[in-house]
């Protein structure tokens, strides 16, 4: 009897906390994945951050008398340029440090762009439902019956392309998914009982879209974002590569492969060198894009 | 000190239902005209089976949902007529799910304390003093107010909940099934409480159960609701001892007890209380 007595009455102490970092970190860790994306997306990030400093030489500099040298693994490199130079005799490994940040720059300011207008159509229309819900929902079956690229292709050769018309195009075009699952999580949690306790507190609106549910969502559209900072970095190459996206001598590296195109069948490495560096980053951020995922999905998550 | 703390008068809701594109909708009364008074410091239950349309009242009565028709009037003021900042201070809820009524991205102090800073009470230090004084009264450890809701069990997300609810001072509580999601013995632990927290407090609470057990334990008076009518209301005694209508009677004796010798309540027939009502 006693020692029921004891067992009643002495408190059951919870084990010391883990720290939320702490899970966060060991999760990280865990994924390997997400562990290769994001040290090759990290390196990506730091080689544009630097490419001032990294960059041997000046990547619009033509020397007529250097063209066309090389990569380092063949008999003719050099050291002087390690990943050779281009038909106008320009450094490539500059030329990709500095495309490096155009693709970067787009894939981010695209995504951000398209994020906030696909979240915010998103959420009005999954929290007031009904007739907003209707109309954002028509819309968004408007923007999917569109094909990105030939509406791409008509704007930038009709308003002339570069850097500033790429980006735009695509955040205007890319918003659809962040849309679509603002809508569907926002339905999910429009009727939870804290958004209820919320609106009884006398909070405003917006109050509640930003502070309450937003945070809630939050997890979703990152991932989303990872995947259309891919999708826009694509579509970006996609249409330098046609001539009406970033113009020359830009060192954009859809621009870099159809600079060499008809170089192609004698000195492959001339595209090969932004493709690869394209299809790298690509990988590298849709590794993190379904890092993110499974570290929000909620089995293993107490 | 007003007459009645809550009061409705005639309050209806009534829902459409779509049957597709050609049929006629048709109309769902999910609250029928009801009239209630609850006077200040009074618990009154308010029982009835599930989609008898007791969570309807609880929305309307705390402005969630807009009555088709009828009143509410709170401390003998119309709720439409003031605006919400000043019925949050006099009207709070506890919701049923305490799973669902914290966000989950917040600390348990960002959840107590955001009633004080959407009506801007005191600055951060005394807002600060207020949570630990309110997680003191609902006896929440205060080593808990830093971790968030996953971390802490049902009966301890509830007393965040009431936390929450009473950090504003307000005089009359809707708890909507407060503890049906709820293990058995931590629903007597929150009973307890809140009956306590009356005491202290002198609170005016509105109870809303399907559970008569729960109903018996703590209220002074009872209304039965059947289809979105009031059809009986009264003292918890004759209630519980002289029930008139028929649908009370059944109501009180489907509760399942202990007594082995009793059994399974039997099925119900409904037409004897459908004719009466």
């Amino acid at each position: 009897m006693s020692n029921l007595t004891l067992t009643a009455n002495s408190s059951i102490t919870s084990l010391p906390a883990v720290p939320e970092w702490r899970r966060i970190m060991n999760r990280f860790l865990g994924h390997r994945g997400l562990m290769i994306g994001s040290v090759i997306l990290a390196v990506i990030i730091l080689a544009a951050l630097f490419a001032p400093w990294l960059a041997p030489h000046d990547p619009y500099v033509q020397n007529v008398s250097q063209r066309m040298i090389p990569p380092i693994w063949h008999d003719k490199g050099t050291w002087n340029h390690i990943l050779g130079t281009d038909k106008l005799g320009r450094d490539y490994l500059s030329r990709l440090l500095y495309g490096a940040r155009i693709s970067l720059t787009i894939g981010i300011s695209a995504a951000v762009i398209s994020g906030l207008i696909g979240t915010t159509l998103g959420v009005l229309a999954g929290y007031f439902g009904g007739r907003v819900d209707a109309v954002i929902s028509y819309i968004i079956t408007t923007r999917l019956a569109l094909p990105v690229v030939l509406v791409a292709l008509a704007m930038a050769s009709l308003v002339g392309g570069s850097l500033q018309t790429v980006i735009v195009l695509l955040g205007l075009l890319l918003w659809d998914r962040f849309a679509v699952v603002a809508r569907s999580t926002t339905q999910q949690l429009r009727d939870a009982e804290f958004i209820a306790s919320a609106k009884v507190l006398g909070a405003s609106t917006p109050y509640i879209l930003i502070r309450e549910l937003l945070p809630n969502i939050l997890s979703a559209l990152i991932v989303v974002m990872t995947l259309e900072m891919a999708h826009a970095i694509l579509l970006e190459a996609a249409l330098s590569f046609l001539g009406i996206g970033v113009q020359p001598p830009s060192p954009s590296w859809g621009l870099m492969v159809a600079e060499g195109k008809s170089y192609m069948f004698f000195q492959p490495w001339v595209i090969a060198i932004p493709g690869v560096a394209l299809m790298v980053l690509v990988l590298a951020i849709n590794l993190v894009g379904d890092g993110l995922r499974d570290m929000n999905a909620p089995e293993g998550r107490s | 000190m007003p007459d009645y703390a809550l009061e409705l008068s005639n309050l209806s809701r009534h829902f459409y239902l779509k049957n597709g594109a050609f049929k006629e909708p048709t109309l769902l009364k999910a609250v029928d005209g009801i009239s209630l008074r609850i006077r200040p410091g009074e618990t009154l239950g308010l029982v009835g089976e599930s989609g008898c349309g007791k969570s309807t009242l609880a929305k309307m009565i705390l402005g969630l949902l807009e009555p088709t028709d009828g009143d509410v009037l709170v401390n003998d003021k119309v709720r439409g007529a003031s605006s919400r900042l000043a019925m949050a201070r006099q009207l709070q809820p506890i919701f049923q799910d305490p799973y669902s009524s914290l966000n989950p991205r917040k600390t348990i102090e960002k959840i107590i304390r955001l009633p004080l800073q959407l009506h801007k009470v005191g600055d951060s230090n005394s807002q600060r003093k207020a949570v630990k004084e309110i997680s003191d009264l609902v006896g929440l450890p205060e080593r808990l107010l830093k971790q968030y809701p996953g971390q802490l069990s049902g009966g301890q997300r509830q007393r965040v909940a009431i936390a929450r609810a009473l950090i504003l001072r307000p005089s009359i509580l809707v708890c909507d099934e407060p503890t049906s999601a709820l293990d058995v013995s931590v629903q007597a632990q929150i009973l307890n409480l809140l009956m306590d927290l009356k005491k202290e407090l002198n609170l005016t609470y509105l109870f809303i159960s399907h559970n008569l057990g729960v109903v018996e334990h703590l209220v002074d008076r009872v209304a039965v609701m059947y289809r979105g009518k009031l059809v009986e209301q009264g003292t918890r005694e004759e209630i519980f001892h002289h029930a008139k209508h028929p649908y009370t009677q059944a109501l009180l004796s489907s509760v399942l007890t202990p007594d082995p010798a009793l059994g399974v309540p039997e099925v119900l027939d409904s037409s004897s209380w459908d004719k009466a009502s």
